[in-house]
């Protein structure tokens, strides 16, 4: 039935199928919505916020969509500015996991500003000494980006390919790429870094706040650092599970190695810094705050905030993966290439999660406790409606983009069409 | 925020960091502006179109 737009080359399940698959996926995108629905007319008493948890699962979700979504830029100044050509062949995934990544965050953004109708206040009545104007500006200016390096995925649908005046736009397009990308690496170097500087600079709360270098605390360099290293670890684990969902080889193991290479070597670098970072701030930044390492790590209730957490993130989901991703032999290895890219993937989100809920749990005055906080159902369901989301939209770009350049080589047709 | 809302003030910080919103708007505008215009006078010389091929 809709045969006629579908990539040429390559072969898809039936219409009856998808529609019952994105059927499926869509019933959880309802359930999203509808919390939506609520928290947009009852307002943010429909979340478990409170004077304590200014920031909580949204901000969280925020912040680790946003690093998972670094393989866009990071992929693209690969490909584009550093000139890495085998990139071709996965970028085009790389800008799709980048565009619903950043539209989550945005869609999130758009639940908890909780006046949706002043939304646009943070853009004209800017306030210009705030890591989080910072934030949206580039925010808004990369999701930009993002959108046009999509677009001309879209317009190469066999369909709409064979209208002249989109054909030439995509190649225009595809002409000064380069300009876009470079345009969307500055922009996130600067909002990934500033997402780390929101917690950096808050000096009342001595788990996140750290020194730095001028107005940037280290927590700025290590947050653009950490997506450029566990964004092409994301990428590579979602184009994986999309194999195995479809059971097809879709890019080259070259192609893939190389991807894994560099991002192994992004994270090893980086997993020094940040253990030269914590070390620095366990020795010398908290202690000059009256505070020690065991007070952010013992006495909490049911120790979810034990030092359990520090050695899984540093050790677990950051030395581990970064040594088997650097290492030839295993890296060649598909199975343990999954691992390790899964585990930098976790690590990445473990490391937003701390810095958003452990820097708000942790007791600041003497006489204080731990502050405890269980996410509503709402805010669940709208953090898993992005995901949702995000399966349609991979979905339909599969069946109906051409995604995947290397898909008709490497999964020939019978009798080829 | 432009020079002309009631609270602008031409300091550092202001020209800093609106300036670069208005630069990264200014590329991303003028990059699409000039792909649409190329894109109507190719279509106009008859390019394009059927023989379509694949852009990565």
């Amino acid at each position: 039935m809709d045969s006629a737009l579908i990539p040429k080359g390559v072969k898809r399940c039936s219409i009856g199928q998808f529609a019952l698959w994105i059927a499926v996926v869509g019933a959880v995108l309802l359930w999203g919505v509808w919390a939506m629905l609520l928290c947009y007319f009852k307002g943010l008493n429909q979340t478990n916020m409170n004077n304590a948890y200014g920031f909580a699962l949204w901000i969280w979700a925020d912040l680790a969509v946003i690093a998972l979504g670094g393989g866009a830029f990071f992929t693209g100044l690969l490909r584009y500015i550093f000139g890495k050509d085998e990139l071709k062949h996965i970028i085009n995934y790389a800008v799709l996991i980048g565009f619903i990544c950043y539209s989550s965050a945005l869609l999130i953004l758009a639940i908890d500003v909780g006046q949706p109708l002043r939304a646009w206040f943070i853009f004209w009545h800017a306030n210009v000494h705030s890591m989080l104007t910072e934030v949206a500006f580039c925010l808004t200016l990369y999701f930009g980006v993002l959108t046009i390096e999509y677009v001309p995925l879209v317009f190469e649908n066999r369909q709409i390919d064979r209208v002249p005046f989109f054909h030439n736009l995509t190649h225009n397009m595809h002409g000064i790429m380069a300009l876009f990308a470079a345009t969307g690496a500055f922009l996130s170097f600067f909002h990934q870094g500033s997402l780390g500087g929101v917690s950096g600079v808050l000096y009342g709360r001595p788990f996140g706040f750290r020194t730095g270098l001028l107005i940037w605390p280290w927590t700025f360099f290590l947050y653009t650092w950490s997506a450029a290293a566990a964004g092409p670890c994301f990428t590579l684990f979602i184009t994986r599970i999309t194999e195995m969902a479809t059971g097809k080889k879709l890019v080259k193991d070259n192609v893939v190695e190389l991807l894994a290479k560099i991002a192994g070597w992004m994270l090893s670098t980086y997993i020094v810094a940040k253990i030269i970072d914590t070390v620095y701030w366990a020795a010398v930044t908290a202690p000059a705050m009256g505070l020690t390492l065991m007070d952010f790590y013992s006495n909490n209730p049911g120790s979810v905030y034990g030092l359990w957490i520090l050695i899984a993130e540093v050790v677990v989901c950051g030395v581990l993966p970064a040594v088997m991703l650097v290492a030839p032999r295993i890296r060649s290895n598909p199975g343990l290439r999954f691992i390790a890219v899964t585990l930098a993937a976790i690590g990445v989100c473990l490391n937003r999660w701390v810095m958003v809920l452990q820097m708000q749990a942790a007791p600041v005055l003497p006489f204080e406790g731990w502050f405890t906080y269980m996410p509503s159902w709402q805010e669940i369901a709208t953090t898993i409606l992005p995901v949702a989301y995000g399966v349609i939209l991979i979905s339909l770009s599969y069946r109906y983009l051409p995604i995947f350049p290397q898909e008709p080589e490497l999964n020939p047709i019978e009798g080829g069409k | 925020m432009f020079p002309f809302s009631f609270e602008w003030v031409w300091d550092m910080g202001r020209m800093v960091f609106m300036g670069g919103v208005w630069y990264a708007l200014g590329i991303l505008g003028m990059g699409m502006t000039y792909c649409v215009i190329k894109a109507v006078y190719d279509t106009a010389q008859g390019k394009g179109g059927e023989h379509g091929h694949g852009h990565h």
